[in-house]
């Protein structure tokens, strides 16, 4: 590695989110890289589907969404808020889109936050080929890995692909004990908000090695506005959010399947 | 081994009580010392000042009525009414009675006041005049210091109209050995005085007027104790009973004697607090480090078995609602400058010993939970942080943040502790410091800090470099040349730099002329008893009897003016957008978005000038033709749509508070515009001056006297506030707001720095968030930053408070440098309260 030039490595972000407190341990920084394979109906960052670099209009006004920019660049904001990072055991965190699909810029950042002896974790649904993932998680400290369903067809329906690959790279990387890894399901009411399909989810992530921790998302609607600032019809209108009360029969059903640490939110 | 244990404790029953019956009713503004000041003013004529003010003192303490309201325990009381206030004529009276007939009405702070009142107070008006502080201290001003006064430039309104009182007393000593200690140190040393000592005269005088003003205390305490006994008599409830007769027996002793329990240590403490108030309408008369000197009795009382936690909680409990009875009544401009209602009495918890030990124990939790049970503004209560606190008190502390009260404000020991050295304070006392009103470090009892002393708008002299010195027409500011003839940015800064330090002299000017006329026409000997070296020096502290002196002026502005200095740098000069004069025409119009009456009448009054000065003769026809022009012409549309552009040009120029170098490195050098040349300057106390860099609530009556600035802030809206980014420009989160705020000089700022930032509950939700919060604090305070506090309100509650005020009439935000109660801010304030960058989603 040591001719890795890992600073000039280029890639497509379209965010940087100082000061997040719900993704990973700490006060952390997000790095929203663009583009993903999936299509979930529900996304909440629907400008981070596209690889192309996209106009959105926001609060009125048209905005570009999307830069281009190298991992040196993007880790020079990160390292801003070092001190923060230390007082509370925080770091850098990879979201998206899915970071996956820009797999070499994905690598760069975290080997290169590593570097600067910045703690890593990556948001992701896992969606790539494993010797992609593989390559990356000596520099990745946590995995916050979505598992959003466990029936193919349902899951493809809703989100635009199967989960086979998906669930096969969820107990590689289990396996692989390189990584600290945690589940995240998105609850959304039609999709998966049923006992029973919690429980599918709470059971396979127990047959996984070592998980750390299973996070129940509850669907949101922040990102409605959105999908009208890109000219595109949201189809979850009619979707209510689930009730405090709904998240909390849950939880106690995925404790009671998985025997894990779980918790509502991130 | 702990000190301290962390669980909570139930809130006491009677605080609620003590609570609702103090917020009744609208606070009322009463005549019975006004009228007793003035009865004892009569009959001294012609005697030693400071021998009238002992005398007046005991004259109003003899015979002020007094009160026991229902549940109380810890007893004393300036008003009948709950939260009343009573009048200072012998500081200023017009404001008053010009504003008897709005003062119940008044969005901010508004009092009743009776008509049997203001006939009286009227009466008691005649003798005041031409006898006043802030009329000798108007006398003692330049002109040139009046007119910046009357042009907004500066406003050293507060000790100009009211006391200075900005102090924390040795609570401890009063504690130790009583009033009946204090008066015989006196006595003796008087007694030791040689008459013909060159300065018999003026030491003789003070000391005997220290004997009858703790002599006034001793008896004042005693009426109550007669007065609980009376009311003992005639309880018939066994409970109540009981505890009026324990109010008589600790008010039979304390403050006389030095204290024996907790409970008389607090009782004792009060009579200190409310009786300082009285003396002198005081503007921040602050507790300060409660838990450390109430600790001995607490401990004593619980090793023997004499006391309980819960009790002691509930001791102090009531001296939190007491610390809001006490209340004061500003001029309608202040009341908006200092909006809540606010006595800003600052007590303070944790932080280190003299020697430079951890000193967090029990009380500094029950202190935590004491502002939690009560839920009030007052006290301002603050905690120390430093690298050896306790964690857990930084959770508890932040549990208080997340109710959303606004309390505490977190100050950073390793930034004060070296500032203050840096001014001249031993190690010690610096390690001992607290903190008074909003921000101010001191040392307690050694200190005249004359913090707070002016607010000095930042932005005004830079109109002054755009117009060469002329506001509304007046020559106020030295001639530093035409704009339009300034080529580079260093001729314009040195301009500003120019205009500033010419308006500081002229602020130096007014403070120390207010400063001489409290000392000639009210010196204080109470106060002074509990100050050192008064007693020693044989004066107060007004003729410069405290060890350390300062005067502690505020500036406010800094980003508006770093963000408007980077914006002209950047765009007119390196990039050259535009021309100064074009940016100079923009701000006249204020964008492009108009001008109101008042601003075209300035406008008029310029023109007119400078045609007067050309030789030309301008007849009133002439002006109003002028006028017309001004308000009807304006601006043609395609003026207005370039500077809409030119202002758009500006917003996209980086701002500080989003962590960017350039940017915050000038922001510090724009701030040393106005900290480094006041540290030049003395007072006549013989201390010096030190800059503060925070607003209280001024920000927004101060904005809307001043015009659109150069970084794209409309007219008249309100400025940033305190050392904060302005409202809604840092974009990049709390962790770059607060990086970049660290980046300012702490340091020399030594009256205070003030951060301010909003955060939504959900930051500080679970264990989880307030450990992050909790590491957001240190992060800061890491990178020496001085002051922290924060506003945890939903943006929802906010508005929902301003349509149903009746459902919130307890609701608190912090609004600058301390808490207040939400709807009792006027409209404005609580709009940029709910504007201001709401982080942490």
């Amino acid at each position: 590695m040591e001719n890795y030039n890992y600073l000039d490595v280029p890639g497509r972000i379209f965010d940087i989110q100082r000061y997040s407190i719900h993704d990973g341990p700490g006060i952390r920084t997000i790095v929203f890289l663009k583009g993903c394979v999936l299509r979930c109906k529900w996304c909440c960052n629907p400008e981070s589907q596209e690889y192309a670099i996209q106009k959105m209009v926001v609060a009125g006004e048209e905005k570009i969404i999307g830069e281009d920019t190298t991992a040196g660049k993007v880790l020079e904001t990160v390292e801003r808020d070092r001190t923060y990072y230390r007082r509370s055991g925080g770091g850098m965190t990879l979201s998206g889109g899915e970071s996956l699909c820009q797999p070499e810029f994905a690598k760069a950042l975290l080997y290169g936050a590593k570097q600067l002896g910045i703690t890593t974790a990556m948001e992701s649904m896992g969606c790539a080929k494993y010797e992609v993932i593989e390559s990356i998680l000596p520099y990745l400290d946590d995995y916050l890995l979505d598992i959003k369903h466990m029936n193919p067809e349902k899951h493809k329906a809703f989100t635009g692909r199967a989960n086979d690959l998906m669930l096969e790279n969820a107990k590689k990387i289990a396996d692989s004990g390189m990584t600290r890894l945690s589940i995240r399901v998105p609850v959304v009411p039609t999709f998966n908000d049923s006992p029973d399909e919690i429980k599918a989810i709470a059971e396979f992530a127990a047959k996984l090695k070592g998980v750390y921790k299973l996070h129940l998302l509850p669907y949101h609607r922040l990102g409605q506005d959105k999908y009208e600032g890109l000219g595109r019809e949201y189809q979850m209108k009619h979707i209510v959010p689930p009730t405090n009360e709904t998240m909390q029969e849950l939880l106690a059903i995925a404790k009671r399947a998985s025997g894990l640490d779980c918790q509502i939110g991130g | 081994m702990k000190r301290y244990t962390i669980f909570d404790m139930p809130k006491p029953e009677r605080i609620g009580r003590l609570v609702d019956h103090l917020y009744a009713k609208m606070p009322e503004i009463e005549s019975a010392r006004a009228i007793l000041l003035t009865e004892s003013y009569r009959q001294t004529e012609g005697e030693p000042m400071i021998l009238r003010r002992a005398k007046a003192f005991e004259h109003i303490l003899k015979n002020i009525p007094i009160i026991i309201r229902e549940d109380e325990l810890i007893v004393g009381s300036s008003t009948i009414a709950p939260r009343g206030c009573q009048t200072y004529p012998e500081f200023s009276y017009e404001w008053l009675e010009a504003e008897f007939d709005t003062v119940a009405k008044r969005t901010a702070d508004p009092f009743f006041i009776a008509d049997k009142t203001k006939e009286e107070l009227r009466e008691v008006h005649t003798y005041w005049k031409g006898r006043t502080t802030s009329e000798l201290a108007t006398s003692y001003m330049t002109p040139q210091t009046l007119l910046s006064i009357e042009h907004n430039i500066f406003t050293p309104g507060n000790y100009f109209y009211n006391g200075v009182e900005h102090v924390t007393v040795q609570y401890d000593k009063v504690l130790k050995i009583g009033f009946e200690g204090i008066r015989d140190e006196a006595k003796e040393r008087l007694a030791a005085l040689n008459v013909a000592d060159g300065d018999y005269q003026k030491r003789s005088a003070f000391l005997k007027a220290v004997v009858i003003s703790c002599e006034a205390a001793i008896l004042y305490a005693r009426r109550y104790m007669v007065l609980a006994k009376q009311m003992a008599d005639q309880c018939s409830d066994e409970t109540r009973k009981k505890e009026l007769l324990a109010i008589a027996m600790n008010c039979g002793r304390v403050p006389a004697k030095g204290a024996q329990s907790f409970y008389e240590a607090c009782q004792s403490f009060w009579f200190v607090q409310q009786l300082l108030q009285l003396e002198s309408s005081g503007h921040s008369i602050s507790p300060g480090r409660f838990d450390q000197y109430m600790y001995p009795y607490y401990k004593k009382d619980l090793d023997e078995g004499k006391l309980t936690r819960e009790f002691a909680q509930e001791l102090m409990d009531c001296i939190w609602v007491k610390l809001n009875d006490l209340n004061k009544c500003r001029d309608a401009v202040s009341a908006e400058g200092f909006a809540g209602y606010s006595l800003f009495q600052n007590l303070i918890a944790g932080g280190q010993d003299a020697e430079g030990r951890d000193v967090t124990n029990d009380l500094s939790f029950m202190c935590i939970q004491a502002s939690k049970h009560v839920m009030l503004p007052q006290p301002s209560f603050s905690v120390r942080v430093w690298n050896g606190t306790p964690h857990e008190f930084l959770i508890k502390a932040a549990e208080l943040t997340r109710t959303g009260i606004g309390l505490p404000a977190y100050y950073n020991d390793e930034v004060i502790i070296p500032a203050l050295v840096n001014r001249g304070l031993s190690l010690a006392d610096a390690r001992e410091y607290n903190i008074i009103g909003c921000v101010e470090p001191q040392k307690a009892g050694k200190t005249e800090g004359w913090h707070d002393a002016a607010f000095f708008n930042m932005c005004r002299p830079l109109e002054l470099v755009f117009s060469n010195g002329v506001d509304k027409g007046v020559q106020i500011g030295p001639r530093t040349g035409e704009v339009e003839e300034f080529t580079t940015f260093d001729e314009f800064y040195d301009a500003y730099k120019k205009q500033m330090k010419y308006q500081i002299e002229l602020l130096v000017n007014a403070d120390n002329s207010i400063d001489v006329a409290h000392a000639e026409r009210c010196p204080l000997p109470f106060l002074s008893c509990m100050v050192d070296d008064c007693m020693k020096r044989g004066k107060t502290v007004q003729e410069g009897g405290a060890v350390y002196n300062f005067t502690g002026p505020q500036g406010f502005g800094i980003a508006n003016m770093a963000d408007s200095l980077y914006a002209i740098k950047k765009l007119v000069y390196e990039e050259k957008a535009f021309s100064i004069t074009e940016l100079k025409k923009a701000l006249a119009a204020n964008y492009g978005k108009g001008i109101d009456a008042d601003t075209a009448a300035s406008v008029t009054a310029q023109i007119v000038d400078e045609l007067k000065k050309s030789g030309k003769k301008v007849g009133e026809e002439d002006v109003v033709q002028i006028l017309k022009t001004v308000l009807s012409e304006g601006v043609s549309s395609g003026e207005k749509a370039r500077y809409e552009e030119i202002r758009k040009l500006i917003l996209a120029v980086p701002k500080f508070g989003n962590d960017i170098d350039e940017v915050d490195e000038f922001a510090r050098d724009v701030a040393y515009t106005y900290t480094k040349p006041l540290e030049t300057y003395h007072n006549p106390r013989g201390g010096m001056y030190q800059a503060g860099l925070y607003p209280v609530s001024a920000n927004v009556p101060l904005g809307a006297q001043t015009g659109a600035t150069p970084d794209g802030r409309y007219a008249k809206t309100p400025v940033a506030d305190g050392v904060s980014p302005s409202a809604g420009k840092d974009v990049n989160g709390p962790t770059a707001a607060a990086n970049s705020v660290s980046r300012l000089d702490h340091f020399i700022a030594s009256n205070g720095t003030l951060f301010n930032q909003k955060f939504h509950p959900s930051a500080l939700s679970g264990r989880e968030g307030l450990e992050k919060f909790v590491a957001l604090i240190r992060s800061y305070f890491d990178q020496k930053g001085s002051h922290m506090q924060f506003n945890v309100v939903s943006r929802e509650t906010l508005l929902d408070a301003q349509k149903n005020p009746e459902k919130y009439k307890h609701l608190v935000v912090r609004v600058a440098g301390y808490s207040a109660l939400f709807t009792t801010l006027s409209r404005s304030l609580q709009d940029d309260i709910i504007n201001r960058t709401e982080q942490g989603f």
